[in-house]
């Protein structure tokens, strides 16, 4: 009989196989459901992880998806350490979108190398401000911010429609709800010619590196940690709570809006309803997988990058919705926290008593 | 509550029990058999394996291995249901009540099928009238003091008519005064028939009211006896294998500075759960230690919490921390005043489970220690001041990258002591130093919080065990709903006394005739 | 024509509140157990599909329902396993199951985008309906809206009235407790997290089957988070909660006051559009202000794992 059974001490060694466990059963719940859809499963998988990887282009690809998920990531991260709950990232996306959007439009065709610079600023301010509110609202009245920042997330949808479809909306667009395209000033650089792989790549590499100093080698990092192990350890020893929370949000309210700038000003170019293509959210799975860690985040990105390559090779090729890379991601987070049962418990056959 | 004439097997028989938990035997090899009407003590100090044995015998664990028979039959008690169903009764140390709900409420959830709750409010009428134990069944159970709670928790018992109850230190809530009571309840019980477990490492106790004792030593039996044969010494040495340790404890000296003067101090409680503080005065000086006594529940926790910083005060004065008003000032800034803290919560509060020793030690004394430079953490210094914790209060089981969570109590207790100490404190305030502490560490830490004194640390000590504070203290007060006595100074306090006044009913006292009349219960 | 306009407004309001009210009292009883499951929102977007998909294939809306119902306490037993059985974070995996259904629901629902179901027509209660003014705007409805107030009877008598209901408040102010006086605590929180999947599933219904026959990728639009803001804001307690749910509904229809009322100025439709999700933040703001007030209401062991043998 098999049954679980309480270690002494937390595994450090599961803390970070679970990820690679929960991938491993993610992919073969895959398997099984391309086969229930009457498709070959092997195809399938093929299509998912190893198509897309298979020359410069497709590599490239990866990290540019890869990039507003590490950002995103980074920041909710350094929230959720503190057990600080944001998440409405995919919101402060947005608005980080709209305010480098907003930068970029009043630049017009500028040609100042101070737009680009004026365009990050003006996006993470707009994500941080826009993380404030629930920060806001969570130190001064007490309001969950788990909700504030989530219905906030809609808000800043809303935002974006009306701007593209109203005061922002391109006079010569053939009333598509969209901007003008961005001037080149106002495009970030192309870091390898022939793709669209460009400069916020290094904002990620950047921000994950910033974390890592954060997050293990500053008193305030530590002080966050505290506070999200034991709030009344942290309270005991005089860390101040408010300061955890304002923290927590700003940075990823920030980090979201670097990610929103780096998307208008990279691949898209303008400002569009289309948006929201769920990286905020995608970006609380990356977090979660990745261990709250800096090196962990950049490899689930990477792996959540995959499975949105994934979902449009098989919409192409299989003729399946390319929603199943949610359903994907979805699974990748349901079996990580149930392999993490096992940084707790280890399994054991045969009776309690026989081995006692 | 059955009948008196004793069948001729034991109620309970308890043959080679073992209990493995990973890492630890808790239990080994226990044999224990109690008869009819008799009050069996299990006797040991913290860890000894009292608990684990306990939730044996009501179902709440299994056993790894050995046999329970009940009145001679073997049975597996497979949960406390049927623990219940059995007829055995617990009243356990940390309450298992419902806040939220009336006392009716409360034993109707503990009785099978639907019972209808005037009728139950009769029964439980009738039942404590019987016994001694006076409860309204429809009060709510967050309005009650720690004695009520106590009350409601063994009528909840008495009302399953229970062939054997559970006692797991029951005394550690109550007076002296009310101790006495529960006692009477206890012996009529017996007589009736009733079969009683008491679970409790206090000697004096168990000689004045126990048939006969089992003691546990590491989670084996380490004797037998019957208790009113033995001298406390005697018992002590079964149950440590030593004699008890003692401190050495000069007289305080002479008349330092106020380092630690409350003026006035109220504050209503932020949890309505919780107890408000009512115009608090006291003053601790250099080179002595005060003791609050108290029932627990009685505002020690917010008294704890507005010294310390936790919970913040609306004006200055109310406390004031080696010349400086605080009252407004967050727990760090005190902590730079020369405040040093030890929680009665040590995981998740004085320690933090997961991190390792290392982390522990920056926790309170990275600013005062030097271990921050920049805003940046210095790992080097942090290991050695964490090292230096561990070699000077003799924390053992693990090494500075160790995590707290791993520790047992009482290392991790002498940890964070030596963490505050070696801050070379103004002030210390302790809160149950030496709760749920081995008696080893149990004296060292005493001695630890002596010596500090002698060296001209003022010192507060907050505690339940009125044992522990005559042993240590200089001078001592006791706080009961909210307020504080006058302190006394050591020499001139009788146990009795305190012990009244810990049911509020000190001289110029100006507690509300019901509120009087209730403590006097409690 | 003004009395016209207050029975619209009163109509749209009632079925608006519906799905909430549904979904709230579902995760109201869940929560009352002490858990936290903030996966609503996909739990109500799979009852959706389910529930069309269903009602499609069958030709049966009453079908439809039993599907969104029974897919809606699947999508929370799968919350279950891992927050109760494997004791993992309550909000972690309400997050992930929020995620994961929207996901799901999108995807099965694909092929189904396109369709649309027939109108199920409204059941008229005998003479009541025939009051001037309520009568049309509230016995004459879709039976789901009865079956609101039904449930909000039932979850009432059950919660302050059954012995079943006292079991379930009591393990989710201290699990430990109940579980030490006997109660199977892992079981009876399955059962009201199973039941609150249940019902919000059937709330996803409502919106796919009765409200706007038909399925869009992200036709719950937060509903489910605005469900889980509604039992906050109502403290806990199932009077609250349709008081808190119509008033939703009353914000969520509120472009029928602007029409109605003839105003002229030239308003952004997205800002009415995101009147429900601010009001969500006012509301919520305007109860955690006293702490107290949280603290004395809130199951006191909401969101904490239990483990039996700690």
């Amino acid at each position: 009989m098999l049954r679980l059974e309480p270690r002494p001490q937390a595994s450090r060694l599961m803390t970070w196989l679970s990820p690679l466990l929960a991938t491993v059963l993610t992919l073969v719940a895959g398997g099984v459901l391309f086969a229930v859809l009457g498709r070959d499963p092997v195809e399938g998988l093929r299509l998912f992880l190893v198509a897309p990887l298979k020359d410069l282009y497709g590599l490239s690809e990866l990290l540019l998806k890869a990039t507003p998920l590490m950002l995103c990531a980074t920041g909710l991260a350094i929230g959720f350490r503190a057990n600080i709950w944001n998440i409405g990232a995919e919101g402060q996306f947005m608005l980080g979108a709209v305010g480098a959007t907003g930068v970029a439009l009043w630049a017009g065709e500028s040609e100042s190398a101070l737009v680009l610079p004026g365009m990050l600023l003006g996006g993470a301010l707009a994500g941080a401000a826009w993380a404030a509110i629930p920060a806001w609202l969570k130190t001064r009245f007490n309001a969950n911010e788990i909700l504030v920042s989530l219905m906030l997330v809609y808000v800043a949808q809303l935002l974006v429609s009306w701007l593209v479809f109203g005061p922002w909306k391109d006079p010569q667009g053939f009333n598509f709800p969209q901007t003008v395209m961005f001037a080149d000033a106002a495009l970030l650089p192309v870091l390898v010619d022939g793709t669209r792989l460009h400069l916020g790549l290094l904002f990620a590499l950047a921000a994950l590196v910033a974390a890592y100093v954060f997050m293990y080698r500053s008193h305030a990092g530590f002080r966050m940690r505290v506070a999200g192990e034991a709030p009344d350890a942290a309270r005991y020893a005089g860390f101040s709570a408010s300061r955890t929370i304002w923290t927590g949000l700003l940075c990823g309210g920030a980090a979201a809006g670097v990610a929103g700038m780096a998307e208008v000003a990279g691949p898209m170019g303008q400002l569009t309803d289309k948006l929201g293509l769920g990286y905020g959210f995608a970006a609380i799975i990356v977090a979660f997988v990745g261990r709250l860690h800096p090196l962990g985040i950049f490899l689930a990105s990477l792996l959540m990058a995959l499975l949105y390559i994934g979902g449009e090779q098989v919409q192409q090729y299989m003729n399946l919705p390319n929603s199943i890379a949610l359903v994907f991601q979805g699974l990748l987070l349901f079996f990580l926290l149930g392999a993490d049962v096992f940084i707790r418990y280890r399994l054991r056959f045969g009776s309690e008593a026989a081995s006692a | 509550m059955t009948t008196s004439s004793p069948p001729p097997t034991a109620r309970l028989a308890l043959h080679g029990i073992r209990k493995v938990y990973p890492g630890v035997v808790a239990n080994d090899g226990i044999d224990l058999s109690v008869s009819p009407g008799e009050i069996h003590a299990v006797l040991g100090e913290n860890g000894a394996g009292k608990s684990t044995l306990m939730k044996i015998i009501y179902g709440v664990t299994r056993p790894s291995a050995g046999e329970i028979h009940w009145e001679g039959q073997p049975v597996t008690v497979r949960d406390p249901a049927h623990a219940r169903e059995l007829g055995i009764g617990m009243v356990f140390q940390h309450f298992s009540l419902f806040e939220t709900l009336t006392v009716a409420e409360n034993v109707a959830l503990a009785l099978p099928g639907r019972p209808d709750l005037r009728e139950l409010s009769r029964r439980i009428e009738e039942v404590s009238a019987r016994y001694g134990l006076p409860v309204d069944p429809r009060r709510t159970v967050h309005a009650l003091s720690v004695g009520e709670r106590q009350r409601v928790e063994i009528v909840r018992c008495l009302l399953q008519q229970p062939r054997l109850l559970i006692m797991d230190e029951p005394t550690s809530v109550l007076t002296p005064q009310a101790v006495e009571k529960l006692f009477e309840t206890l012996r009529r019980l017996a007589a009736e028939g009733c079969s009683i477990l008491y679970i409790s490492h206090k000697l004096d106790e168990i000689r004045a009211l126990c048939h006969s004792a089992t003691v546990l030593r590491g989670g084996r039996v380490s004797g037998h006896c019957r208790p009113a044969e033995e001298t406390p010494a005697s018992m002590a040495r079964m149950m440590i294998g030593k004699d008890l340790p003692h401190c050495e404890h000069s007289p305080a000296q002479g008349d330092g500075e106020v380092r630690l003067r409350l003026a006035g101090l109220s504050r209503a409680s932020d949890d309505p759960y919780g107890v408000d503080l009512r115009d608090l005065h006291l003053e601790v000086r250099a080179g002595e230690i005060v003791g609050i006594a108290g029932v627990s529940g009685n505002g020690q926790q917010e008294l704890l919490r507005a010294i310390s910083g936790e919970e913040r005060l609306a004006e200055k004065h109310p406390v004031q921390i080696c010349g400086t008003e605080a009252g407004r000032l967050s727990a760090g800034a005190r902590r730079r005043l020369g405040l040093c803290f030890v929680p009665e919560e040590r995981l998740g509060r004085g320690a933090v489970p997961a991190l390792p020793l290392v982390d522990n030690g920056l926790l309170t004394a990275a600013r005062s220690q030097g271990l921050v430079r920049a805003g940046f953490l210095a790992r080097g210094k942090a290991r050695a001041f964490a090292e230096r914790c561990i070699a000077a209060f003799d924390v053992r089981g693990g090494g500075a990258d160790t995590a707290a969570q791993s520790l047992s109590g009482g290392n991790l207790q002498k940890f964070i002591m030596g963490r505050e100490i070696l801050q070379a404190p103004k002030l210390l305030v302790a809160a149950q130093p030496t709760w749920g502490v081995d008696v080893g560490a149990a004296a060292f830490i005493r001695q630890a919080i002596i010596d500090l004194r002698n060296r001209g640390c003022a010192v507060l000590v907050i505690s339940e065990e009125l044992d522990e504070l005559f042993e240590i203290c200089d001078r001592i007060a006791v706080i009961a709903q909210g307020r504080l006595s006058p302190p006394r100074d050591i020499g001139e306090a009788s146990m009795e006394e305190i012990g009244l006044w810990m049911s509020g009913l000190w001289p110029g006292a100006e507690t509300t005739a019901p509120a009087a009349a209730e403590a006097a219960h409690a | 024509m003004e009395g016209n306009l207050f029975t619209a407004v009163l109509f749209a309001t009632v079925v608006a509140g519906t799905p909430l009210i549904l979904t709230a009292l579902g995760l109201l009883v869940s929560e009352r157990a002490g858990v936290l499951n903030l996966g609503a929102e996909g739990m109500m977007a799979v009852g959706a599909v389910a529930a069309f998909a269903a009602t499609h294939h069958s030709g049966s809306p009453w079908l439809g329902v039993l599907a969104g119902l029974v897919a809606g306490a699947a999508m929370a037993l799968v919350f279950g396993f891992l927050a109760i059985t494997l004791q993992a974070n309550q909000v972690a995996s309400g997050l992930a199951l929020a995620i994961f259904g929207v996901g799901l629901a999108a995807f099965i629902g694909k092929p189904y985008e396109s369709l649309a179901l027939p109108a199920v027509p409204p059941i008229r209660l005998p003479f009541i309906a025939d009051i001037p003014l309520l009568g049309e705007a509230l016995y004459n409805q879709q039976a789901l809206v009865y079956g609101s107030w039904a449930l909000f009877w039932a979850v009432l008598w059950f919660l302050y009235r059954s012995r079943a209901g006292l079991v379930l408040r009591a393990v989710g102010e201290s699990p430990a407790a109940a579980h030490a006086i006997g109660h199977p605590v892992v079981r009876i929180r399955y059962l009201a997290v199973a039941f609150g999947g249940a019902m919000a599933g059937v709330g996803g219904a409502f919106l796919s089957v009765f409200y706007t026959p038909m399925w869009v990728e992200g036709m719950v639009a937060g509903r489910g988070w605005i469900a889980l803001a509604l039992v906050v804001f109502a403290t806990w307690r199932p009077l609250r909660v349709m008081l808190g749910a119509y008033l939703f509904g009353g914000v969520m229809v509120s472009q029928l006051f602007v029409q109605g009322a003839g105003l002229q100025i030239d308003f952004p439709s997205q800002f009415l559009s995101s009147l429900p999700y601010l009001a969500t933040i006012v509301v919520l703001v305007a109860i955690s202000r006293n702490p107290a007030t949280i603290r004395l209401n809130s199951p006191l062991s909401l969101g904490k794992p239990y483990r039996a043998d700690a």
